[in-house]
């Protein structure tokens, strides 16, 4: 069975399918289900939707064009505690003590400036030792989150700032900061991806890396550049998300490698590198965090959370599969 | 043709590769506005000449002049720079990205701030395709086209430049006749153009209808030049295959057994279709054809490898259906495959092994693996096939290629099997170890198995079999015996012209 | 003439220094360490740091076997933490004797779940194994309800034993770690079973073309490797008659950083038991000796994170040959 019109609709648009599924789904049982009175799909909970989405959203982005290269980022969790760190932190160093709130944007530079090094350190290795980018960003993934841990120890870094605060939590034209950051980042990505020499390059990277050498594309800034725009994106979730809150644990962050992956991967990335659409990893995010508020609605809790999440991973794998089917006539290796 | 100053020149080129003189001191030139066609058997040196000349590899002696100016290639990019655009065989597409980003591949045009002027792409595209004439435009996604099409957009690579000479590489491989026609076009296009353009080719009938002029190499070595309206197809097949050349057909025969495999309208989709045949005990049976005729593709399907759509496998007159390569192994069949390397061996194992992977859970003594029986193994075809190696614990990678090749032949003949089927016995190896293989073969039949040789050589397939089927796209063209068969018959049936013989 | 065989390459000879580097690295950490600190060869220490490496060793053992086939394992810490849960559990339900048995079947459930989707629906093995790390940390916390999990009378059972006990002057983690050291390694290298995953490993598909059954093999090593983690469990809820439900967390990591020093490549087809024990004890006496001078638990993070980059670097660069890649 050739992969015709019919599995190619199904791939593409599977995923708007599955969010209207589960629009459908939690709004049902959350009549008979919910602990609270308000309806599933009203317009304040859709909205927050977006604002909730923006965490992982905004790392997402960067772990698409990530793997459309041919590699992963497991570190991207570690990072975006680090880079809390560092903002909260920075507010409160003597040497910006005559700053007032001026030091707000030099924090924000140094976090995201934090998130860039990271990753370049990523790209980096992954680029002159060959190593494989799954094992680098394993190793990462317990190296930045060692990092945290030195720098305050098992407790808390906290600063408010409540300029800050404000700012994290206004609202323009009915969307927040957050939301707004999201929209832009997508925005953005898609732009880096669809009409940029640098993106139509990672796509050919990714899809066939010896066609791309041969054409003269030199694949190690293209992968070095990338994971310095997902180290980025790692910060600057964690700038627009530690804004408000005000606080960061040395644990935070963690798992977040799992929720952004699955996003991706749910969205129609590939694992091999080389197909993926920023538009689908948008769907795959909101997918995803529909899930977690729904099951939130109907009374689920963390556990059952985790462990549908899980299982949703390997089934889109299954799916992935069933819908690359081969012809008959292929060598069953 | 007047003299003219060739467009490129290639003097006393020689290429070795470890083991092996790919290229013996070759000389060639191509003149602008020329199809010179390059012909020979497989494993004469074509492509590696034109290799050379693309840049993929570096000459180790000689040189080539390009417009009378020595020049060296530094490899495909410089190659296509100094316009030398060398069109491959296989395919090397990016199938996700569009068909316009795949012919401008790393050269996207640009404006400000690295962003793809795709204005200029399309129109640049555009303006390609309409010379190939294709029913597709500039933004279809590569994956989705058809094969034939892939290859008009590999091609259209070439045009982006100004090419001075185009080398095509088995173009055809893949093309309808209407695309043919179109590709021939563009080659008359080209050549008007005063493009000088080198096109390797098995096929008679396309070489003797757009050619002006035909090179043969034979084993590295230049054999001449000739005009193509003073020559036919049988003077180029004498060049190609010469008369030195052993051509012993093989004249023992011995007492031929039982019916041992029989296969009956086998099809497996495109691959292959209504393919019949019978291999008896005793008796060689060689498939001969070119890449692509569907002769590995059989012997896989016989594996258990494939799933055939169509037909019936019998052996010792029993319909059967093999499943996997456990169960066509448990019939006694065995396949020494075509590419020892990534299917005949575990590279990182040793020897002994390597050797006796098949049959393991056999040789066992209580739950743990009797080592002795192993190594008893391993002595007993080292010595029989005449295997170099310090010991059986040499890892199989680091030996040579002919003692692979001997170490995956004495795996599969220590499984005993009724049918042994052997996919290019001896590519890559040196001729000594290649006359061994080929006496090893007869010897086999002769103590009864039913072996199938597939073969890309003329002279191995002759000199081996007692029978010979010949397959051109997938489909046989005609059985031969070894008392018939003539080399230009032979090379006539797999380049798919009809010799007028019933099948 | 024909015969020539390749001559030991330069490749052969920087594997071999690569190898012996990692030793040589290990014999002057120890070395750094003995002089920071004397405590740190005290025969009570060793002993110490052996018996708590047992558990992350006997996990490192079963995913040796699943890393050999060509494939991985990111699951075994929850599954550990699911294991240690579930014993504890159904042993103040069960009692103890019935306990065992039922806990290692409910893991060897999981493992073989993980076998079929990643042997026989080929499936990729990184992202179902990390899919099943949330799933089976959500069945976790499901099953034990959030809550921490105590077994009831702690002085009444002989559930102890294999945490705490000691046998012929070993304490009994370390005898579990060896003895199934042992059986395993003798299955590796001595059975057909043991060849069979090597060749999985090293050349897929030159294993299906010589008849073995590809997907059965890998399956087989996740259930062995499910084994480990239900006996890992065993040990660590023996060892502290009670936990919480995330005990696991991160062991995959470690483990498969002892796996990594040990030499297995992570493409599959090489590493063997012993090796990987050797990688175990050198994770265990690095992470000692941090604590020793008096470096906190986090900092062994960073140097883990070290460790695999350079001892994955050095295995590759002696493969090809070179040390830096020749990507552009």
């Amino acid at each position: 069975m050739t992969p015709g019109t019919l599995s190619t609709i199904l791939k593409n648009g599977a995923i708007w399918g599955f969010i209207v599924l589960e629009l459908i789904f939690f709004t049902v049982a959350g009549q008979f289900l919910s602990l609270s009175e308000n309806a599933f799909m009203d317009a304040d909970n859709m909205l927050l939707l977006f604002k909730q989405s923006a965490p992982i959203g905004i790392i997402a982005m960067g772990m698409t064009i990530v793997m459309i290269n041919g590699n992963i980022d497991l570190s991207v969790g570690a990072t975006y505690a680090l880079s809390a760190v560092v903002l909260l932190d920075a507010m409160t160093w003597p040497v910006f003590g005559g700053l007032g709130d001026w030091v707000i944007p030099v924090a924000c530079l140094l976090a995201l400036l934090t998130g860039v090094v990271l990753g370049a350190i990523n790209g980096l290795i992954v680029w002159k030792t060959g190593v494989d980018a799954f094992i680098v960003t394993l190793g990462a993934m317990l190296g930045y989150r060692g990092l945290v841990f030195m720098y305050n120890g098992e407790q808390p870094t906290s600063h408010l700032n409540w300029t800050l605060v404000d700012f994290a939590e206004m609202q323009v034209l009915g969307l927040h900061t957050a939301t707004w950051v999201l929209l832009i980042v997508t925005v953005a990505m898609w732009f880096l991806m669809n009409r940029t020499v640098h993106g139509r390059n990672a796509y050919a990277i990714g899809n066939n890396r010896e066609a791309a050498v041969n054409a003269g594309i030199r694949v190690g800034p293209h992968m070095l550049i990338n994971f310095m725009i997902i180290g980025f994106l790692a910060a600057l979730s964690a700038v627009v998300f530690y804004a408000e809150t005000g606080s960061v644990n040395p644990n935070d962050g963690e798992l977040y490698e799992l929720w952004v992956i699955t996003a991706v991967v749910l969205g129609g990335t590939k694992l091999t590198g080389g197909a993926g659409s920023i538009v689908s990893t948008f769907g795959g995010v909101l997918a995803i965090q529909l899930l977690r508020k729904g099951l939130a609605h109907i009374g689920a809790d963390t556990s059952t959370v985790n462990l549908v999440i899980g299982l949703i991973l390997i089934a889109v794998l299954l799916l992935d599969r069933q819908l690359n089917v081969k012809g008959k006539e292929e060598l069953k290796i | 043709m007047s003299a003219q100053t060739p467009v490129l020149r290639l003097e006393g080129i020689v290429k070795t590769f470890p083991g092996v003189r790919a290229l013996d001191g070759v000389s060639l030139s191509i003149l602008p506005g020329e199809v010179h066609a390059l012909m020979g058997e497989n494993g004469a040196g074509k492509s590696t000449l034109m290799k050379v000349l693309g840049g993929v590899h570096q000459p180790d002696e000689g040189r080539i002049v390009l417009a009378e100016q020595p020049v060296v290639m530094s490899g495909p990019l410089d190659a296509k720079a100094k316009g030398i655009v060398f069109i491959h065989q296989e395919l090397s597409l990016a199938g996700e990205l569009s068909v316009a980003e795949n012919i401008y591949l790393g050269e996207l045009p640009r404006k400000r701030f690295g962003l793809v002027d795709w204005a200029e792409l399309y129109t640049r595209t555009n303006r390609i395709l309409e010379r190939l004439k294709v029913g597709f435009d500039a933004r279809t996604r590569v994956g989705d086209l058809s094969i034939a099409n892939q290859q008009m957009v590999e091609i259209a690579r070439a045009l982006t430049v100004d090419a001075k000479a185009v080398i095509f590489d088995e173009p055809t491989a893949s093309l309808t006749d209407a695309e043919k026609v179109v590709l021939f076009e563009v080659i008359a296009d080209l050549k008007s153009q005063g493009v000088g353009i080198a096109y390797i080719s098995h096929r008679m009938e396309e070489i003797f209808r757009i050619t002006d002029r035909i090179s043969v190499l034979r084993d590295g070595q230049y054999q001449g030049t000739v005009d193509t309206v003073e020559t036919d197809e049988e003077g180029v097949t004498q060049m190609m295959i010469g008369r030195k050349l052993d051509l012993s057909r093989n004249e023992s025969h011995h007492e031929i057994g039982d019916g041992a495999l029989e296969v009956r309208g086998l099809s497996c989709g495109h691959l292959f279709e209504d393919v019949s045949f019978a291999v008896r005990s005793g008796e060689v049976l060689g498939f001969y054809g070119l890449v692509g005729a569907g002769r590995t593709e059989i012997a896989e399907t016989i594996f258990g490898l494939r799933e055939p759509s169509a037909g019936t496998i019998h052996l010792n007159g029993e319909e059967v259906r093999i499943h996997s390569p456990a169960d066509a192994i448990a019939r006694g069949i065995s396949l020494v495959p075509e590419d020892r390397k990534s299917q005949g061996l575990v590279l990182g194992m040793n020897c002994r092994d390597n050797m006796t992977l098949p049959q393991i859970d056999d040789l066992k003594a209580g739950p743990f693996v009797a080592e002795g029986s192993e190594i008893a193994i391993f002595d007993q075809y080292r010595d029989k096939l005449d295997i170099r190696t310090p010991g059986w614990k040499q890892a199989a990678g680091n030996l040579s290629g002919g003692n692979q090749q001997k170490i995956v032949i004495g795996k599969w003949l220590s499984m005993h099997p009724r049918v042994l089927i052997v996919d290019e016995p001896t590519r890559g190896i040196d001729v000594g170890s290649k006359a061994e293989i080929h006496n090893l073969i007869r010897d086999l039949a002769a103590q009864g198995y039913a072996v199938i040789v597939i073969s890309s050589e003329m002279p191995e397939v002759l000199h081996v079999s007692d029978r010979i089927v010949a397959m051109y796209s997938g489909r046989v063209m005609r059985t031969f015996t070894s008392e018939e068969v003539t080399e230009d018959t032979l090379i006539q049936a797999i380049s798919g012209l009809d010799t007028g013989q019933a099948a | 003439m024909e015969g020539e065989m390749a001559t030991l390459t330069k490749k052969d000879i920087g594997g071999f220094l690569a190898r012996q580097g990692i030793l040589v690295a290990f014999a002057l950490f120890m070395i750094g360490f003995t002089l920071a600190n004397a405590q740190f060869l005290n025969p009570d220490n060793v002993m110490g740091v052996v018996r708590s490496s047992a558990i992350l060793g006997v996990m490192a053992l079963g995913v040796t076997f699943v890393v050999i086939s060509g494939n991985l394992d990111l699951s075994v810490g929850s599954m550990m933490s699911f294991s240690t849960i579930v014993v504890l559990d159904l042993h103040d339900k069960l009692g103890p004797t019935l306990a065992i048995p039922a806990m290692f079947a409910m893991t060897l459930c999981l493992g073989a779940f993980i076998g079929f989707l990643v042997g026989y629906l080929k499936l990729n093995s990184l992202i179902v194994t990390l899919g099943m790390l949330s799933a089976i940390h959500g069945l976790t916390l499901t099953y034990s309800g959030g809550k921490n999990m105590d077994i009831a009378d702690k002085e009444g059972t002989w559930f102890s034993i294999f945490g705490q006990g000691d046998a012929l002057g070993i304490p009994v983690p370390i005898l579990i770690f060896l003895l199934l050291a042992v059986v395993l390694g003798t299955m590796l290298a001595k059975t057909p079973f043991g060849r069979k995953i090597y060749a999985v490993g090293g050349n897929g598909t030159a294993a299906t073309f010589s008849g073995i059954p590809r997907a059965r093999v890998v399956f087989s090593c996740y259930l062995v490797s499910a084994f480990c983690v239900a006996t890992a469990g065993l040990l660590q809820a023996s060892r502290s008659m009670g936990s919480q439900n995330t005990v696991g967390q991160g062991l995959e990591l470690e483990v498969l950083a002892a796996v990594i020093l040990g030499g297995a490549s992570l493409m599959g087809g090489s590493g063997t038991i012993f090796k990987t024990v050797i990688g175990v004890l050198i994770l265990g006496f690095i992470q000692n000796g941090l604590l020793l001078v008096g470096l906190p638990f986090y900092v062994q993070y960073v140097v883990t994170w070290i460790i695999i980059i350079l001892a994955v670097w050095l295995d590759i660069a002696a493969k090809r040959g070179r040390l830096w890649s020749p990507i552009a």
